[in-house]
């Protein structure tokens, strides 16, 4: 084990499945000589190649149709969109191409692309570097969606959505690549020191469509994923309630059961995302947990998520789902 | 201006087509290019610039008086011309049957390649037999030159028990990976830049495929086609990229897709050679896709080629043309009919003669026909069976997740 912040444990799945597999060829805006933007691709091309970790064009959906392409033809492409914002220009060759090619062709091709990119807020980026549209990509037959929140999950997950023969988009919260975020802008920790923190080297995968139980609880089950998970553990704690905080780390499909298991327990959820509220992925898992858990409910399940307007950029601690606003939702649901 | 109208005529061009219906077409009569015209530059060592003129002129073999001449001239032996001609006729023949058979009910819809029968088939028997083919929906020919069962084929049009993609996708949107040709797509042009990218597989993996694509006049407005010249013109893989010219996108005239009149000079900007190719001479159709595949082979990258043709018939069996366009458009054509300059030709070098055409003509119906009711036997859209519906529910993902299983039992079958 050794410690590493986020950046390094991606960088360290990607490094062990490069290694592993000379299928795997990494591209996207700025991986190449540079790295990365953010670092997460530092010093793989010069380890492994021009060839296999290289710099594209600036087109997101020029980016995913060569994905497309080297995924039918017998590669294994790991594409980088830049951030989330602009996986946009990528939507129909993702939703209508990528996503689809097994069914549509009967199971003759298929195409085993994973799309990462850094989403989420509190970066000061305003709208356009921080939004995280994965609900535009759960309500999407045939991808699988995966959100990581620490170093661990990340490479462990990176590296099983990778090895994946079916499409992933694999969301990394930004805020989180460095240390944790509790939702206090003035007090951002590293991940030195943190249990999660502590990631295997070498080749290490964790398995996909698997809740983690992040704290265990009697009182009220909390879901979030990325940032929200740690935001979430902050609220948990401010309101003093006996909560279960629940990773959800892949979102398509989702691990019903953890999650249905948790709730007629506690009797009691509250889910957490930073999205807007709409259509938002805990619309999803609010319906479905009614359906299951309807005579187990002592409260109705409430949502704490980012508001349904553009994201702001001076004001988006007040856009952001806050410790505060979850204690309150957690402390609500005791009520009844 | 002050004071101007709103919506007054010089506000902005808005094209509209050159002949409406009630207009006669003309076309200048025949074409001014002549075989000969254009020198075939060195495949392997030929850079974009030296295609200017390809690019802005028009590679033809076959002359108005059905010989074939020029630097360009393949000089195929017979029976490939044959090969080429019967496979032409096939499709023509395939075609029209199954427009009947959608008149009937039979199948929801259908897309001809009237007018533009050469250009899949010439092209892919150009290529090796394991190259990729990425076609557009009007390139069903080359199944024919890979050899795939009519049987087959009409299964999947008619949406049958025997369907090899099970009923998923609308007629014509074939899948046949033992022929190396990769799923058609309804959406427009995606298709164009994913070959860019299977192409850099190959070259990744070092095997010697080249891929070849197709899109449309109409669909080169579409990112996907700049997307793909780029990514071409930078990482050079071995793909042959075509445009379609075929003048029409539905109602929509070529003249909304560029302001200009050429499509293939867009590739020299991409610093791709380019060439402009008759679209109905089968023998410069082959002869321009054996000299890209020249440069793929020598790892010289792409080449891009404008396909100068005419949609003969309606865009699918859903439109009629004649509400958008005068209907002698394409007897005015001087490009004329790709089968019968073939034929011609043939004739022309003591080849072939219109008896051999005949009873060859007989003969293919008669398998089209064979094939047709072997099909039906399978099934039909009209009078079922059709595949089992729980077909909906597989290959979605590589396994049948919970949530998907879970809907698959509600749906009970």
């Amino acid at each position: 084990m050794t410690e590493m912040n986020m950046i390094q444990s991606l960088n360290s799945a990607l490094d062990s499945l490069l290694e592993k597999d000379e299928n795997v060829v990494i591209f996207g805006e700025d991986v190449g000589y540079f790295g990365g933007v953010f670092r997460v691709t530092s010093g793989l091309q010069e380890k492994h190649g021009l060839h296999r970790v290289f710099d594209a064009p600036l087109a997101e959906g020029g980016i995913a149709a060569i994905a497309f392409g080297m995924g039918l033809n017998g590669l294994r492409p790991v594409a980088e969109i830049q951030f989330a914002d602009y996986i946009f220009p990528a939507y129909d060759q993702i939703v209508n191409e990528i996503a689809k090619l097994r069914h549509r062709s009967g199971g003759e091709f298929s195409t085993p692309v994973t799309i990462r990119t850094p989403a989420g807020g509190g970066i000061k980026g305003g709208h356009h570097h921080s939004q995280s549209p994965e609900s535009q990509f759960t309500h999407t037959p045939g991808l699988k969606v995966v959100y990581c929140s620490n170093p661990k999950n990340a490479k462990g997950l990176l590296t099983s959505a990778i090895e994946c023969n079916d499409p992933v988009i694999f969301f990394e919260p930004k805020r989180c690549y460095r240390g944790p975020f509790y939702g206090d802008p003035h007090n951002v920790p590293t991940w030195k020191g943190h249990e999660d923190g502590d990631v295997p080297e070498g080749y290490f995968s964790l398995p996909l469509e698997e809740a983690r139980i992040v704290r265990e609880g009697n009182d009220c089950t909390v879901i979030a994923w990325g940032t929200m998970v740690h935001v979430a553990q902050k609220g948990i704690e401010e309101s003093g309630i006996d909560a279960e905080l629940i990773d959800l780390q892949t979102l398509l499909p989702w691990d019903r059961d953890t999650i249905v298991n948790s709730v007629k327990k506690t009797g009691r959820c509250v889910i957490v995302h930073e999205a807007p509220k709409t259509s938002g992925f805990g619309a999803e898992m609010s319906a479905s947990i009614q359906e299951r858990c309807f005579w187990h409910l002592e409260s109705p399940i409430l949502r704490v998520t980012g508001w349904d307007t553009p994201f702001p950029h001076t004001t988006e601690w007040d856009y952001l789902p806050s410790p505060e606003r979850i204690a309150e939702a957690i402390k609500k649901t005791q009520e009844a | 201006m002050p004071g101007k109208k709103k919506g007054s005529l010089d506000a902005y061009t808005v094209p509209t087509a050159p002949f409406r219906p009630g207009d006669d077409a003309d076309f200048g009569g025949s074409w001014k290019e002549q075989p000969g015209d254009l020198s075939r530059p060195d495949p392997v060592t030929c850079e974009a610039p030296e295609t200017h003129d390809h690019a802005h002129g028009l590679i033809r073999v076959l002359g108005d008086d059905d010989s074939a001449s020029g630097e360009w001239n393949p000089e195929l032996d017979a029976e490939v011309l044959i090969r080429g001609l019967e496979m032409m006729m096939r499709l023509r023949i395939f075609d029209d049957r199954m427009i009947k058979m959608q008149r009937t009910g039979k199948l929801s819809f259908y897309m001809r390649s009237l007018g533009e029968e050469a250009i899949a088939i010439a092209q892919t028997m150009a290529l090796d037999d394991t190259d990729w083919i990425f076609p557009s929906y009007r390139q069903p020919g080359a199944q024919f030159v890979r050899g795939r069962d009519m049987v087959s084929m009409i299964c999947h049009c008619i949406g049958n028990t025997e369907d090899n993609i099970r009923g998923r996708q609308m007629p014509v949107h074939y899948s046949w990976k033992e022929g190396y040709f990769i799923s058609i797509s309804s959406p427009v042009g995606t298709q164009f830049s994913q070959a860019v990218g299977v192409a850099m597989a190959s070259a990744y993996k070092g095997d010697d495929q080249a891929t070849i694509t197709w899109l449309g006049d109409g669909t080169s407005a579409q990112g996907d086609y700049h997307y793909g010249l780029n990514f071409a013109s930078v990482f050079k893989p071995p793909v042959i990229l075509n445009v379609v010219n075929n003048q029409w996108a539905i109602s929509t005239h070529r003249n909304l897709a560029t302001g200009g009149e050429n499509f293939a000079a867009r590739g020299l900007a991409y610093n791709i050679p380019s060439l402009r190719v008759d679209g109905n001479d089968f023998l410069a159709l082959y002869s321009v896709t054996k000299w890209a595949r020249e440069r793929a082979r020598a790892g010289k990258g792409a080449t891009h080629i404008e396909v100068y043709t005419y949609r003969a018939g309606g865009h699918s069996s859903s439109d009629d043309p004649s509400i958008y366009r005068p209907g002698d458009e394409f007897e005015c054509w001087p490009g004329g009919d790709p089968v019968d300059r073939l034929k011609k030709h043939l004739i022309s070098i003591g080849a072939w003669s219109e008896e051999k055409d005949a009873e060859l003509s007989q003969k293919i119906d008669d398998e089209v026909m064979a094939a047709y009711k072997e099909a039906c036997t399978y099934g039909d859209l009209a009078n079922g069976p059709f595949p089992p519906a729980s077909t909906i529910f597989t290959e979605v993902y590589e396994s049948v997740p919970w949530h998907v299983q879970e809907q698959r039992e509600e749906l009970g079958k």
